[in-house]
C-alpha cells in the first residue's frame, strides 16, 4: 500500500532548477530514504512535500488524497510530520513545551477555555501531557530533562526533542531531513534504534534524507537517489549500491567522500 | 533512577504557581490589594486606578506583540473603540455598566479583528505601520462621526452603579477596577498554559515550523489581534468611566508607543512584565512631575518642559532597555528573586 506518492515534481527557483520530474512512492509502514549530492534538491523536496515551497509542476498524494493544493498546516493535520536539516525547534521554551507544540493539531482547547483553564483544557493538557510523558518521552529516554530550555541542551539531544515533538502528533508519515548529521557515532547508532522502532513499534512510515550511507543502507527498505534535481535511482539498498549512476554521481561530486568509499565498511563518516 | 526530577512533581509542571511560596506570595499580593485603599490617599488611589487601567491595555498589547510577535500601535486607538462604546452606551441606553464594558470589550475585538488582517500578509515594520493607518483612521473616525463621537467636543459618561454603589471616585472606582485587572491577568496567563498560548509562541519564534506542526497562522494571528483588542476594549471602557469625559485626544498615537514601551520596558513576552511596565511607566511621568515641583523655584518655567522632558525620557527608556536590558524589568526582578534565594551562600 502506497501511503505518500510523488508525482513528477518540478520545481525552480530563477535558473536553479531544484527539482526536474521527481516521482517517488513511499509504501505504508516502510523506511524510504532519499541520498544524493549536496544540493542536489533533497530538502527541496521534502519542502514540496511538506507544503513550503510549490513545485512548477507536479503532484502529491497522501494517503491517497490528492494534496498537492492543501496548505501546510492541513497537511500536518492530515498526519504528515517533520524534522528539519538544521534543527527548527522553539529554543526559549522547555523540552515539554516543544514537544507539547507538535501535539497541538490532537488538542481542541479554544482561547476561550483557554483563558478560563477549566473543565475540558484543563483535562486536554493533563491528558496530552501524560500521553507525552508515557509515549515519548520514556521511549526516546528524554524524561530527565523535560524542563530544560531547548537552547542549553547539547545538539545531539535537540535532535531527538525534535523527533519527540514529530511523533507528539502521532504521525501516519514521519519525514526526517538528515536525522544524524553532526552526531557521534553512539548518539546515531541510538537514533538509528529509535527510528527502527517507530517504524515497527508505532507503524508510522518513515521518509529521510541522510547522508550517512552506512545508516541508509542498514535500515531502510528503499532509497532513492537525486542528483542535479533529478532522480537517478531507486529500489533497494543493494540495488541501489549496484547502480553504475549513483556511483558515478558521487565520484562527481568533489565535496564528498565516494560512495564506493562509504560503502565499504567505514561507517559514520559524515 | 534518574535525579532531580521526581515524578510527583508532574501536577505541578500544570499549575499557573509552581512551589506554595509563590502560592503564599500571591496571598500576600491579594491582601495587600485588599488593605491599601484603607491606608493610602486618593491621590495614590487615583495612581493604582491608573495603573489598572494601563495593566489590562498593556497585558493585552503584550499578548499581540510580546507573545506573537507581531508589532501593533493600535493599542490606545483600540482602547478608543471601547471608550466611545462605553459612552455611547451610557448616554443612549440605560444597559448595567457590566454590559456596556463587556460590548466595549466586543467591540473592540471586532474591530481588532479587521485592523490585524494585514498581519496575514506583512510582518514587522510594515505591520506596524499597517497598525498606525488603522490608529489614524479610527482617529479620523472618532473626530467626524459626530451623531455617535460628538466628534472634538467630546462626550461625557456617568459613573457606574452596581448595588446603588456609585463608582465616582478612586476610593470606590478601585473596588471595582482592581478585581478585574487581578482576573484578566490571570485569564492571560492561563492562555500560555494551553496550546492556543503555545500556537501565539510558536508563531513569534519561528513561523515555518509553526506550520509544519498544523498551526493554522492566520487564524491564530487573528485570534491574536482579538484578544489584544478586547484588552484593549476593556480598558478604554474602564478609561471612559475613570475620566467621566473623553474626546478624540484621550487616544493619541502617543499613547499607542507609551504602551509599547511599557511592554519593552517591563518585558515582552511574559505577564509579569506587562504588569512592571504599566506600573513604571505611568509612575515615571509622575515623577518627573515631582521633580519639576522641585524644581520650580530655581528654574524659569520649569513646568513647561515637562512634556517634551517626559517625551525624551520614554525614548530613553525604550533605546536603553532595547540595548542593555531586553528582557525588560521582568528579567531584573528574575535575578533579584535568584541573589535572594542564594543569598547567604553566594560567593
Ligand atoms: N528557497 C530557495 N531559494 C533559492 N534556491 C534554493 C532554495 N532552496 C533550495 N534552493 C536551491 O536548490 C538546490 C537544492 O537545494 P537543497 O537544499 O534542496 O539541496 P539538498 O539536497 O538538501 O542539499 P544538502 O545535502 O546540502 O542539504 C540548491 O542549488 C539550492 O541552492
Ligand atoms: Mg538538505
Amino acid at each position: 500500500m502506497t501511503i505518500l506518492e510523488v508525482d513528477g515534481f518540478s520545481l525552480s527557483f530563477g535558473g536553479v532548477h531544484a527539482l526536474r520530474d521527481v516521482s517517488l512512492t513511499v509504501a505504508e509502514g516502510s523506511i524510504t530514504a532519499v541520498i544524493g549530492p549536496n544540493g542536489a534538491g533533497k530538502t527541496s523536496l521534502f519542502n514540496s512535500i511538506s507544503g513550503f515551497y510549490r513545485p512548477q509542476k507536479g503532484r502529491v498524494t497522501l494517503s491517497g488524497q490528492d494534496v498537492t493544493r492543501v496548505p501546510a498546516p492541513r497537511r500536518a493535520a492530515m498526519g504528515l510530520g517533520r524534522t528539519f536539516q538544521n534543527i527548527a525547534l522553539f529554543r526559549g521554551m522547555t523540552v515539554m513545551d516543544n514537544v507539547k507544540l507538535g501535539a497541538h493539531v490532537r488538542m481542541r482547547t479554544g482561547p476561550m477555555s483557554a483563558m478560563f483553564y477549566m473543565g475540558r483544557a484543563r483535562r486536554e493538557e493533563v491528558r496530552v501531557r501524560a500521553e507525552i510523558e508515557r509515549e515519548v518521552f520514556d521511549f526516546l529516554e528524554i524524561d530527565h530533562i523535560r524542563r530544560s530550555p531547548v537552547a542549553s541542551l547539547p545538539y545531539g539531544l535537540q535532535k531527538r526533542v525534535e523527533l519527540a515533538r514529530a511523533l507528539a502528533m502521532r504521525p501516519k508519515v514521519l519525514m526526517l531531513d538528515e536525522p544524524v548529521a553532526g552526531m557521534n557515532r553512539e548518539e546515531k547508532e541510538d537514533m538509528a534504534r529509535f527510528i527502527l522502532d517507530v517504524k515497527e513499534q508505532w507503524g508510522v512510515t518513515v521518509l529521510m534524507v541522510e547522508h550517512d550511507m552506512g545508516m541508509v543502507m542498514d535500515i531502510s527498505d528503499r532509497v532513492y537517489v537525486l542528483n542535479f534535481g533529478q532522480r537517478i535511482a531507486g529500489g533497494t539498498p543493494a540495488e541501489v549500491q549496484a547502480n553504475p549512476e549513483v556511483i558515478e554521481a558521487y565520484l562527481g561530486a568533489d565535496d564528498m567522500t565516494t560512495l564506493r568509499e562509504r560503502l565499504r565498511g567505514e561507517r559514520g563518516a559524515a | 533512577m534518574r535525579i532531580g526530577s521526581p515524578k510527583e512533581t508532574y501536577a505541578a509542571d500544570e499549575s499557573l504557581f509552581r512551589t506554595r511560596t509563590q502560592w503564599v506570595w500571591f496571598g500576600i499580593l491579594l491582601l495587600s490589594l485588599v488593605l491599601y485603599p484603607f491606608m493610602a490617599n486618593l491621590y495614590w488611589l487615583y495612581l493604582v486606578c491608573l495603573i489598572c487601567i494601563n495593566i489590562i491595555s498593556a497585558t493585552g498589547l503584550n499578548i499581540l506583540t510580546g507573545y506573537t510577535g507581531q508589532v501593533s500601535l493600535g493599542q490606545a486607538a483600540f482602547m478608543g473603540v471601547g471608550a466611545y462604546t462605553v459612552a455611547w452606551l451610557d448616554n443612549n441606553a440605560s444597559t448595567p455598566f457590566i454590559m456596556n464594558l463587556l460590548a466595549a470589550g466586543a467591540v473592540t475585538t471586532v474591530v481588532g479583528i479587521i485592523a490585524g488582517l494585514p498581519s496575514l500578509r506583512v510582518k514587522g515594520l510594515y505591520l506596524a505601520i499597517a497598525t498606525i493607518a488603522a490608529s489614524f483612521i479610527l482617529q479620523f473616525i472618532f473626530i467626524n462621526w459626530e451623531s455617535v463621537t460628538r466628534g472634538t467636543r467630546g462626550i461625557n459618561i456617568e459613573p457606574p452603579t452596581l448595588f446603588g454603589v456609585e463608582f465616582d471616585n478612586p476610593d470606590t472606582f478601585y473596588w471595582l477596577v482592581v478585581p478585574v485587572t487581578v482576573v484578566m491577568l490571570i485569564l492571560a496567563a492561563n492562555l500560555f498554559r494551553t496550546r492556543v498560548g503555545r500556537a501565539f509562541i510558536a508563531i513569534r519564534d519561528r513561523d515555518i515550523s509553526a506550520s509544519v506542526l498544523g498551526i493554522n497562522l492566520p487564524l491564530y494571528k487573528l485570534m491574536s489581534f482579538a484578544i489584544a483588542s478586547f484588552y484593549a476594549g476593556i480598558a478604554g471602557g474602564f478609561y471612559a468611566y475613570f475620566y467621566g469625559s473623553i474626546n478624540p485626544e484621550s487616544f493619541p498615537l502617543l499613547l499607542s508607543i507609551f504602551f509599547l514601551a511599557a511592554i519593552i520596558v517591563g518585558g515582552l513576552g511574559t505577564i509579569l512584565g506587562s504588569i512592571l511596565g504599566a506600573v513604571f511607566m505611568t509612575l515615571t511621568p509622575e515623577l518627573l512631575r515631582y521633580g519639576v515641583d522641585v524644581l520650580e523655584p530655581f528654574v524659569h518655567d520649569a513646568s513647561a518642559l515637562l512634556s517634551p522632558v517626559r517625551t525624551m525620557v520614554f525614548g530613553l527608556l525604550i533605546v536603553g532597555f532595547l540595548l542593555f536590558e531586553p528582557h525588560g524589568l521582568a528579567e531584573i526582578w528574575r535575578r533579584i528573586r535568584r541573589f535572594f534565594h542564594l543569598w547567604p551562600f553566594r560567593n
